[in-house]
């Protein structure tokens, strides 16, 4: 019992954090806590000896996407929640019924099967050196396309985040607005 | 270590279902994106775990499948919040319930 305690506590430590991400008010707690779920999962994989991934999950999730939430919040005025206002849609037993059962129907059939009850035998590790060698020959196709991917990504996330400019329909509008100040300058 | 798969697993399918809920349940746009991250991550949860327990972990398939996945879920996290960032400016407004204007 003692030796699944690292795997214990980073599973309650994910799920909790995962709960309160989506339950609370306040959206930036609920940006804080979908950051440490995904800190939790880096740990978990740290655990199953997949290193590089863990420290891509936390490169990725815990710095670059929780940073980009908490952005969006703010540029969303997100953070200023109205004491009545409700953060849940209004048919929550529906949506709770339906997320129940996606869950049994996700674990019903895990519990079943005996042969995912097994002990690992092997131990398995996955160098750096080894994913650097598979990346550049056999998935190098589809290394290129992901770069291609996130250029378009970035390319497209400027451009329909970037402010629009406003149509030029009264030229005569810059004319007008220093001799305003100078009047009221005057 | 001696953790069996199902563990592994069962965690995945409650951290899919938490982030399932959070995402049909949630009124604010935001909340329903971090909804879906956490549902790729219980699927990446999965892929690590099958290729520990896996017959032939020096394939690294499940390893592979993952990064690329990362990459992906990068990818639609910027524009996903891009979009949100360009309906607030025309709509005033994030919540999911209030952008009805293909509601039929």
């Amino acid at each position: 019992m003692l030796s699944n305690l690292p795997f214990l506590s980073c599973a309650v430590l994910t799920l909790l954090a995962a709960i309160a991400a989506m339950t609370l008010r306040n959206l930036v707690h609920c940006a804080l806590c979908a950051a440490a779920s995904f800190a939790g999962l880096a740990a978990i994989y740290l655990q199953l000896n997949a290193e590089f991934v863990g420290f891509a999950q936390i490169l990725v999730y815990v710095g670059a996407v929780a940073i980009l939430i908490v952005f969006t919040i703010l540029l969303t005025h997100g953070s200023d929640v109205k004491a009545g206002e409700p953060v849940r849609s209004s048919s929550l037993w529906t949506g709770l019924g339906v997320a129940a059962v996606v869950l049994s129907a996700l674990v019903a059939p895990i519990t079943r099967s005996a042969s995912l009850w097994l002990l690992p035998s092997a131990n398995p590790q996955a160098p750096v050196a080894a994913i650097g060698r598979v990346l550049m020959t056999q998935y190098v196709l589809p290394l290129e396309t992901i770069g291609l991917l996130l250029t378009a990504a970035l390319l497209g996330g400027v451009v329909i985040a970037m402010r629009e400019k406003p149509a030029r329909k009264t030229p005569t509008k810059p004319s007008r607005a220093p001799s305003r100040e100078l009047s009221h300058a005057a | 270590m001696n953790i069996p798969l199902a563990h592994y697993l069962i965690l995945s399918a409650l951290l899919f279902s938490v982030g399932f809920a959070g995402a049909i349940l949630r009124r604010n746009a935001v909340v329903v994106l971090i909804g879906m991250e956490l549902m790729l991550n219980a699927a990446n949860l999965n892929f690590i775990a099958f290729w520990r327990f896996g017959p032939h972990p020096e394939a690294l398939t499940g390893v592979m499948f993952v990064i690329f996945s990362i990459a992906i879920a990068a990818a639609e996290a910027a524009v996903g919040l891009a979009l949100v960032i360009a309906i607030y400016r025309h709509r005033h407004t994030v919540q999911v319930e209030q952008i009805d204007a293909l509601r039929g």
